[in-house]
């Protein structure tokens, strides 16, 4: 006969009070789809709360199946760290741990500092939207990549903040539309520039930054095992459409990012040590317009004969153009950067290489 | 005119009707909506002040002392993490003796994370040097946040607007939106004398040796002591050009010749006051006493208004872990020397959100006849979801 367990029999009467409905029996073997069946490591597992088309959960899975198991994420406040834990749920597959907004260069800093004192070899990764990153986090990252953590920091950059109800953060881009820099008889939107993130964090003269977009997994992941296979602070910003905050159809996510970067506005380069040594070319340039016309946040500079408008759409353009022409983004080869697909996992102390 | 007005939207409005000159905020759940009207009503030309969208509550803080020290009247709201972060600046504001108001959608403090309402954030910050008024609708708090730029200037101290998160801030209430000209006959242009001033330069926040430290505090705490003259008199005249009170120092309801009496801060004493008309006569009449000035501290009506109570029920909306309610030992403290001290009865209430229902009136009432009821209690908790040894 099985022992008396008080602490068991009160953990189910509190599942039975505040837990899910139980799966009716044989719920659970059913038949796994396509993705669900590859034999791949995944870090981040489905049923959390996110939006439908959220490009932010789609880079974190992207980001945790290529990195993982073996790692632990600290995680700054933002919609992927509500989405994905409400006590008493999680959707994560490797140590996962939130403290504070401002803080998870510095969390992380500490777990690495933990791992380097026990002669662990498990990567520290930091999560942050760009308003933990960009914004309120942006000391707590600075001092982690100029003391050469061995830290993976990944910003999932949706350009404002979206888990408080879009707010600008210093990543929205100029001329959008967000709560705190609506559109109005005095104002076309955000009246600031996009802050250069990725320029700043080379600056601290780090192994490896990088830019990447959901719209180009294979690059993203790429990018990701190539941060892995070095030692030392490394530092990717994900350009990660959210349908609720720039006001696009769900079903275009992928779209949207895709025209982010094809227009020049979100130019995918890699710099290491304050050089950049990879760009992903962009074969057919397209209009800022293009790109614009898809998102409710711009809809204010879609607007005929409006001198204001046509005055920012001119100003996001020549934005567009600098990029083009600084990055040396016109290219007429393929698009070479999305081309790799293996699932190596690479991680601090190994040999860099590119795979 | 009587309006339908969600409570952040009518906090933008009445400061707006201040003319601030500067204001700095950064988003944060349950303050946000206010954060956002103020954009909005910058945006469409209708308010003319120097929005300055900061990338953290330290900035907003630091921004808003920066902009009061040149003598600008200057405003923030903020909540929660917000407050916890600010700390620092909020403590430096304070000691510089520079006018300010601020509002506070109170919200309890991570971890766990909650967003939802209870007073940690401003129990966390009570000895911060600050005036620290709550306000028990939204009504009170558009007379309050006037209110607060007028007491902050006599003052030379910054004002803390409490109100509580979603409760208030999100709730539609109908509100008597004062009038801009009587506003603006009744708000002074502020007249800073120590601002940064290039004709007359002076030294802000210097460093002072131990030979001065102490009188500094003393005439801070000095000042904060006569402010409760000064609350009071802003809510006379306030009361003279509307017909509406702001809710003073303290103010008191119910049955005044009640021997028990329930004293709380924030929306719990609306509740309070329709939980007692719809308990019906079992459950008995109580003396409702509302804490409005929680700092300055008014032990003295605090003595009037308890007097001839036999027992004394405070409601905390935070805990101090390991000590029990702050507001319930504070109020003890002050009724300790006196005769006939009610026996108090301190009760922690809706922490994190924990929504407080009309009937918890009768059961505070029915509590209290427990003659061997605890001194301090989270009153709502259901122990049943904790281990044994944690109960
Ligand atoms: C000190 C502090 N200030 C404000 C907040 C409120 N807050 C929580 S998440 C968030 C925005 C998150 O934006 P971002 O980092 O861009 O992530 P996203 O939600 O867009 O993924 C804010 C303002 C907080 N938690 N702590
Ligand atoms: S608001 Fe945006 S970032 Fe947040 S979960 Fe929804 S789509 Fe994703």
């Amino acid at each position: 006969m099985a022992e008396h367990d008080p602490r068991g029999e009160r953990l189910d009467e509190l599942r039975r009070k505040f837990g899910r409905e139980p799966l009716p029996p044989g719920a659970d073997q059913k038949e796994l789809t396509p993705r669900e069946a590859q034999p791949r490591f995944r870090g981040l597992e489905s049923g959390h709360r996110a939006c439908q088309g959220c490009g932010e959960a789609l880079a974190a899975r992207l980001v945790t199946e290529c990195a993982g198991p073996d790692v632990m994420i600290a995680n700054a406040t933002g919609c992927l760290e509500v989405f994905t834990t409400a006590w008493p749920q999680s959707s994560w597959r490797v140590p996962w741990m939130h403290s504070l907004f401002e803080n998870a260069g510095a969390i992380a800093s500490g777990m690495e500092a933990a791992m380097k004192a026990k002669g662990k070899n498990t990567k520290v990764l930091a999560f942050g939207g760009d308003g933990g990153t960009y914004d309120i986090g942006f000391q707590a990252l600075s001092g982690m990549l100029e003391r050469y953590h061995n830290v993976l920091y990944v910003c999932y950059d949706n350009e404002a903040y979206m888990n408080t109800g879009i707010q600008r953060s210093s990543s929205t881009p100029h001329a959008a539309t967000t709560t705190t820099s609506p559109a109005g008889k005095e104002r076309m939107g955000k009246r600031h520039l996009k802050k250069d993130l990725l320029a700043i964090v080379a600056a601290h003269h780090i192994p490896y930054a990088a830019a990447a977009s959901v719209a180009y997994p294979a690059d993203l992941q790429r990018k990701v095992r190539y941060a892995m296979g070095i030692e030392g602070p490394t530092f990717l910003v994900i350009h990660s459409p959210c349908p609720l905050g720039w006001r696009h159809d769900s079903a275009l996510t992928i779209e949207v990012a895709r025209r982010g970067v094809e227009c020049g506005l979100f130019p995918l380069v890699e710099i290491e040590r304050g050089a950049v040594t990879n760009v992903m070319p962009i074969r057919k340039v397209r209009p800022v317009t293009d790109y614009l016309e898809l998102q409710g946040r711009f809809s204010h500079l879609m607007t005929p004969d409006d001198a204001r408008a046509e005055e920012e759409r001119a100003h996001l353009q020549a934005l567009a153009d600098h990029n083009i022409q600084t990055f040396g983004l016109r290219g007429d080869t393929p698009d070479a950067g999305d081309t790799q697909a293996s699932s190596s996992v690479g991680r601090g102390g190994h040999p860099a290489g590119r795979v | 005119m009587l309006e339908a007005i969600e409570g952040s939207q009518a906090i933008a409005r009445a400061v707006a009707m201040c003319r601030p000159d500067v204001v700095a905020a950064y988003p944060i759940t349950p303050q946000t909506h206010i954060v956002e009207a103020l954009s909005r009503l910058v945006a469409e030309g209708e308010m003319h002040t120097e929005f300055v969208s900061v990338e953290s509550e330290f900035s907003a803080a630091s921004v808003v002392l920066g902009a009061a020290a040149t003598g600008a009247r200057a405003y923030t709201a903020t909540a929660s993490q917000g407050v916890l972060l600010m700390a620092e600046v909020l403590f430096n504001i304070s000691g510089m003796r520079v006018p300010l108001v601020m509002t506070v959608a109170n919200r309890a403090v991570s971890a766990p994370l909650s967003i939802w309402n209870d007073h940690s954030d401003s129990m966390a910050v009570r000895d911060c040097g600050w005036i620290q008024l709550h306000c028990a609708d939204n009504q009170e708090a558009v007379d309050t946040t006037i209110q607060a730029f007028r007491i902050s200037q006599e003052t030379e101290l910054p004002v803390m607007v409490c109100m509580d998160g979603f409760v208030l801030t999100h709730t539609l209430e109908p509100i008597e939106m004062p009038d801009q000209t009587d506003i603006d006959g009744w708000l002074p242009p502020l007249e800073f004398d120590r601002r940064l001033d290039p004709s007359d330069p002076k030294s802000l926040g210097t460093l002072v040796s131990p030979d001065f430290f102490a009188e500094v505090r003393h005439s801070h705490h000095a000042a904060m002591i006569r402010a409760l003259d000064v609350i009071e008199t802003v809510d006379d005249d306030w009361h003279a050009m509307t017909g509406r009170r702001g809710g003073g120092l303290v103010e008191v309801a119910g049955d005044p010749e009640a021997k028990i009496g329930i004293l709380a801060m924030g929306s719990t004493f609306g509740t309070l006051e329709t939980g007692m008309e719809h308990a019906g006569a079992q459950a008995g009449r109580a003396r409702l006493i509302k804490l409005r000035a929680f700092r300055p501290f008014p032990a003295a009506a605090l003595r009037a208004a308890c007097a001839g109570l036999e027992h004394l029920i405070v409601i905390d909306r935070a805990i101090s872990p390991g000590l029990g309610g702050v507001v319930g030992t504070e109020v003890a403290a002050v009724l300790a020397g006196a005769p006939d001290a009610p026996r108090i009865h301190n009760h922690a209430l809706g922490l994190g959100g924990r929504d407080i229902p009309e009937t918890i009136y009768a059961d505070l009432m029915t509590a209290v006849a427990d003659p061997d009821g605890p001194a301090f209690s989270v009153f709502d908790a259901d122990l049943t979801k904790l281990d044994p040894e944690d109960r």
